[in-house]
């Protein structure tokens, strides 16, 4: 049963908004700063906008990986180009990005979506074993049964011991039909925006489910949000 | 002064090695290999690029398929396309950029990208090639 059934939107919180400059001064910030309207300048997304929530389980993931050196890391989402600056920044690693979802869309475009599993375990390339964390976000949500099992498998042996795991698993169905993706803002607070998907999220996974899922794994961490999102660090054992 | 940037258009088509020690657009396509040791390749909107890549850094505006290794910088803008995986310290990837292979960026101290071996100085040229290297795809 969902933890927490209410239907509510995430949390809306303002990360420090930098007070507004009234533009009819024109000053050093103004000069350094590119503007919107500067033709030089590519048109920037709406991040500002974005809405962002508090994440628990970020920095104790990548505690996990601050201790390796140049550690391995697969990211599951879509590209964001400032979430790859984030981890090369602070971890200084090496960063796969192999964008699931992409893979499920086609999949349900295509009316293939039986073929899904058997593509999963071919999927990754790397080595048993060589990867330090696993940014999977919540991509089993939007999975069926068989290519949920196929990708924990996948992931559980790509993962080397003590290697950490972060998903997110909903814990309240949305009825829109959409991915999100994640931004990360710092070790504590996750912007997210959300994108048309082919189809919505299949089911809400118990706990339980979730842990037999990823039966290779410990879980080391798990949190209730106020978003009704639940994030689940796992490790796996060494 | 003003610098040189060396521009091949749209029409021209390269397949081999090429080398340079000056700034470089590319809006043709490139199958092989691409040096530019301490120079910055642009892959203009309409660049096609099926090679390695090395370069001091790269901006990609068009597609690349094939590695790239940069010293300083690569910037995938909108609309740039990198089918490969990605060696440079600093890597920014733009909302709608398509990306699909790894990106290692190394910390200040660490061993920085391998250059080819040879480098060789002068105005971009082609030379024939062999045995171009193939662009490796990576993922699945």
């Amino acid at each position: 049963m969902p933890q927490n059934p209410s239907n509510v939107e995430p949390a809306r919180r303002t990360s420090n908004p930098e007070p507004q400059t009234p533009k009819r001064f024109v000053g050093l910030l103004d000069r350094l700063t590119p503007r919107k309207n500067d033709p030089d300048v590519p048109p920037s997304p709406s991040v500002a906008d974005d809405p962002v929530f508090a994440t628990k389980a970020l920095r104790k993931f990548l505690t996990t990986l601050t201790s390796r050196e140049s550690p391995v890391l697969l990211d599951l989402g879509p590209v964001v180009g400032s979430n790859v600056s984030f981890f090369g920044e602070q971890l200084g690693c090496k960063i796969f990005v192999e964008d699931i979802f992409a893979d499920l869309d086609r999949h349900v475009r295509e009316g293939k979506l039986e073929a899904l599993p058997e593509l999963l375990k071919k999927r990754f390339p790397q080595e048993s074993g060589t990867v330090d964390g696993i940014l999977c976000w919540d991509v089993i949500d939007y999975m069926d049964k068989a290519s949920a099992q196929e990708l924990a498998k996948e992931l559980t042996r790509l993962l080397r011991p003590e290697g950490a795991l972060l998903g997110f698993f909903a814990s309240a169905h949305r009825p829109d039909v959409r991915y999100t993706k994640y931004i990360i803002v710092d070790e504590v607070n996750l912007k997210y925006r959300t994108y048309p998907a082919s189809r919505g999220k299949q089911s809400i996974l118990l706990n339980r489910d979730i842990i037999r899922l990823f039966s290779g794994l410990r879980v080391s961490d798990s949190f209730l949000l106020q978003n009704n999102l639940r994030e689940i660090l796992f490790r796996k054992p060494a | 002064m003003e610098k040189d940037i060396v521009n091949i258009g749209k029409s021209v088509v390269i397949k081999g090695e090429l080398n340079g020690s000056e700034d470089l657009t590319i809006e043709g396509h490139v199958e092989g290999t691409i040096q530019l040791r301490d120079h910055v390749l642009t892959i203009g909107p309409n660049g096609r690029i099926k090679a390695q890549v090395f370069a001091k850094a790269v901006i990609v505006l068009g597609e690349v398929t094939g590695n790239v290794t940069a010293s300083d910088k690569v910037d995938i803008r909108d609309n740039g396309s990198v089918d490969g995986d990605i060696v440079s310290p600093r890597v920014a990837i733009a909302e709608g950029a398509h990306f699909r292979g790894s990106v290692d960026m190394q910390r200040k101290g660490q061993p920085q990208a391998a250059k080819p071996p040879q480098p060789q100085g002068g105005q971009p040229q082609q030379t024939q090639q062999t045995q171009p290297q193939p662009a490796q795809r990576v993922g699945a």
